[in-house]
């Protein structure tokens, strides 16, 4: 059972996920605006925030923003196919993932538990570089000995990387890999989400030497 | 064509000119050569005949003294002119004629009065008169006399006047050419700004249109024309208003249609669950509602996608992918696995949008399994070229045109089925996008082929 912060503003679609993701056997609180949303979100924690794009007030791209600022819990954005900007604005604002309405329950619950999904473990416990320290048991990153906060996402896609340094790995691996989505999937994903966690790790995101880009190909970690 | 009138033109100008020319300047040589040589003649004549009153005895007998012969030649003698005198026995001559050089024609006439004719001598033109003189009495007298006047200078003035008239004329032609070459030119410049007008309307520069000026045939070509491609102009743009209008309404019905599709697919899983639990027509009813709702809802996305299409705001998201794994995953996550072969080498990579590329290749087998028969194969080779055969009945001939419009129904009476009617053309528009083609063929041994390519 996850705990599912809903913000869609019409009601019947609204009523409609309520129901099915319940059917699913989650706990679902519905909010109909922005303002509700974030402080809902601020008093009780939900596990998971799935957001409707188009909003009155504030809207879902600016709910995550704020949302991100506060925390790193993670969000799935509810989109209509073919809005591309929706998407690519909502990535960068830190969403984890999203969905195109209308949407099977089936599929979102799918998303759901893979954002979810706790990292694998492996053998390698704690793997150094430079002065980043991955501490794969504790799921904890240290850069310079200071925590670095990471979304669920980010830790995994973070996690992929550092499990095969200096080997390239194409989008469609890391889709599959950290989303779950395969080859058909949307590669923003996967760039979005090195913005996000090149900021975070990166001594210089300008100009990054931990996580490098393969033209034409995928992302790199750089050997120790 | 313009050339062609043009070329017409100017011949027919130069022609007209030579022509005009050469009428004058031909009518007056001949005038002027009959006035310049009648003058001669006359002042040959006139001067013989009163040099012959005045200096030959009227009571003449034959024979005469030679002296007498000797006195009436030098009397007539002038510059460029030589006399013959006879009567008949004794002859004097002042030059190197002899009568042997008189005409036969003429000297049959000379006994009936003064007679000339003109003959050319030793190469030059002559002009020889000769009489038998007569007495005050209107008697003959015995004595013929025969003068040679040379027409050297009238023939030299001649020759000047005609090469004159020949410059003239070859100036006239000069003249002619550069006239027609202007002429023309101004003619035609009309035509031709008509000529590109037209040609820039057809490209589809419905704005064009041509300058009118003066009243004559061609303004009234150039008015009608921009009359005609003025309300050529108000067509398209109401035709393209209309289309516009009418695209935008399915994109705006399709939108609203969206939210409600939404809400019922989000309960659809549901009543399918329930429906078991439900009295059986209730059952049938939630099950037929479920079905319905999903195919309502694909039917809306392929219309948005097809209005994105149209409206050309799709865009695409390359990646370098596997073609043999997009290929698997697009088949094993619609659970065609067991319907589908897939022959396509290993490692074989390839640059595209792959959520583009899996549609097309969704569409693809969905329409093979719904059309055609399992096992459907699809084989792939680098260029990039996949094919999608089925092992169906194939695509009849006469339909094979209209497979990739837009709910296009091979047979009308068979139901739509689970299809949209619109995979095909999405299949094609998205192929479009990556520059790409489909084709739609029949196997040799039956079944259908559909052959994407796609440019590298």
């Amino acid at each position: 059972m996850v705990a599912i912060l809903l913000v869609e503003d019409d009601p019947s679609v609204r009523t409609g996920l309520e129901l099915a993701l319940s059917r699913q056997g989650h706990s679902v609180t519905a909010r109909t605006t922005g303002e509700e949303a974030l402080e809902y979100a601020r008093a009780r924690r939900p596990e998971i925030v799935v957001l409707d794009v188009m909003l009155p007030g504030i809207d879902g791209v600016e709910v995550c923003r704020r949302l991100r600022k506060a925390d790193q819990i993670p969000i799935i954005l509810l989109t209509a196919r073919g809005e591309s900007l929706d998407v690519v604005v909502g990535l960068e604002a830190g969403a984890d993932d999203y969905v195109v309405k209308p949407v099977e329950p089936a599929v979102l619950d799918a998303r759901i538990r893979a954002v979810l999904r706790r990292a694998e473990n492996s053998p390698m416990i704690r793997s150094t570089f430079g002065d980043l320290i991955i501490d794969r048991a504790a799921l904890r990153v240290t850069r310079a000995g200071v925590d670095v906060h990471l979304t669920p996402t980010e830790l995994r896609l973070l996690l992929e990387l550092t499990r095969h340094p200096g080997q390239a790995l194409t989008r469609g691996h890391l889709l599959r890999e950290v989303w779950d989505h395969g080859y058909a999937g949307d590669s923003r994903l996967v760039d979005a989400c090195v913005q996000r966690l090149r900021a975070k790790i990166e001594p210089d995101p300008g100009t990054p030497t931990l996580i490098q880009t393969v033209r034409g190909f995928g992302y790199r970690f750089a050997a120790p | 064509m313009i050339s062609g009138l043009r070329r017409r033109l100017f011949v027919a100008f130069i022609a007209a000119c030579l022509a005009s020319t050469a009428l004058v300047a031909g009518i007056g040589y001949v005038f002027v050569r009959r006035a310049v040589l009648q003058r001669a003649q006359d002042s040959v004549l006139i001067d013989t005949r009163e040099t012959l009153a005045h200096n030959v005895p009227g009571d003449l007998t034959a024979p005469v003294p030679e002296k007498t012969l000797q006195d009436v030649a030098t009397a007539l003698v002038r510059p460029d002119r030589y006399i013959v005198v006879t009567d008949g026995t004794t002859t004097v001559a002042t030059g190197e004629f002899s009568l042997r050089d008189v005409p036969v024609g003429l000297a049959t006439h000379v006994t009936k009065g003064l007679y000339f004719q003109r003959v050319v001598l030793h190469g030059t033109p002559w002009l020889v008169a000769g009489t038998r003189v007569q007495g005050r009495d209107g008697r003959p007298l015995p004595l013929t006399v025969v003068v040679f006047a040379s027409l050297a200078k009238e023939n030299a003035d001649l020759h000047r006047i005609q090469s004159a008239l020949t410059r003239a004329g070859a100036l006239t032609v000069v003249v002619a050419v550069v006239l027609a070459a202007l002429l023309g030119r101004s003619v035609l410049r009309p035509l031709r700004r008509l000529a590109r007008a037209a040609r820039s309307l057809g490209a589809g520069h419905l704005g064009t249109r041509v300058r009118v000026r003066g009243r004559d045939e061609l303004a009234d070509v150039a008015r009608i024309f921009n009359e005609s491609a003025a309300s050529l102009e108000d067509t398209v743009r109401e035709l393209r208003r209309l289309e516009a209008t009418a695209r935008r309404f399915a994109a705006d019905v399709s939108h609203e249609l969206r939210t409600p599709i939404a809400a019922m697919t989000a309960v659809t899983g549901m009543l399918e669950e329930d429906a078991g639990r439900l009295p059986s027509d209730t059952g049938t009813a939630a099950r037929l509602v479920a079905d319905q709702t999903r195919r309502l809802g694909a039917l809306v996305e392929d219309l948005l996608e097809i209005s994105r299409m149209d409206a050309r705001t799709a865009d695409l998201t390359l990646d370098d992918v596997p073609l043999a794994e997009l290929v698997r995953e697009c088949v094993t996550t619609r659970g065609w696995s067991d319907q589908v072969v897939i022959e396509i080498p290993p490692g074989l990579r390839v640059r595209l949008d792959p959520r583009r590329f899996d549609v097309i290749i969704a569409n693809l087998v969905a329409n093979a399994l719904r059309h055609g028969a399992p096992p459907v194969r699809i084989t792939g080779r680098p260029g990039l070229e996949v094919r999608v055969i089925d092992h169906g009945p194939g695509i009849p001939e006469d339909v094979l045109p209209y497979v990739f419009d837009r709910f296009f129904k091979a047979d009308p009476a068979r139901p739509a089925g689970k299809g949209t009617g619109l995979g095909l053309s999405i299949a094609q528009a998205n192929a479009a996008l990556h520059g790409g083609t489909i084709e739609a063929a029949n196997a040799p041994d039956g079944g259908a082929v559909f052959i994407v390519r796609i440019p590298v």
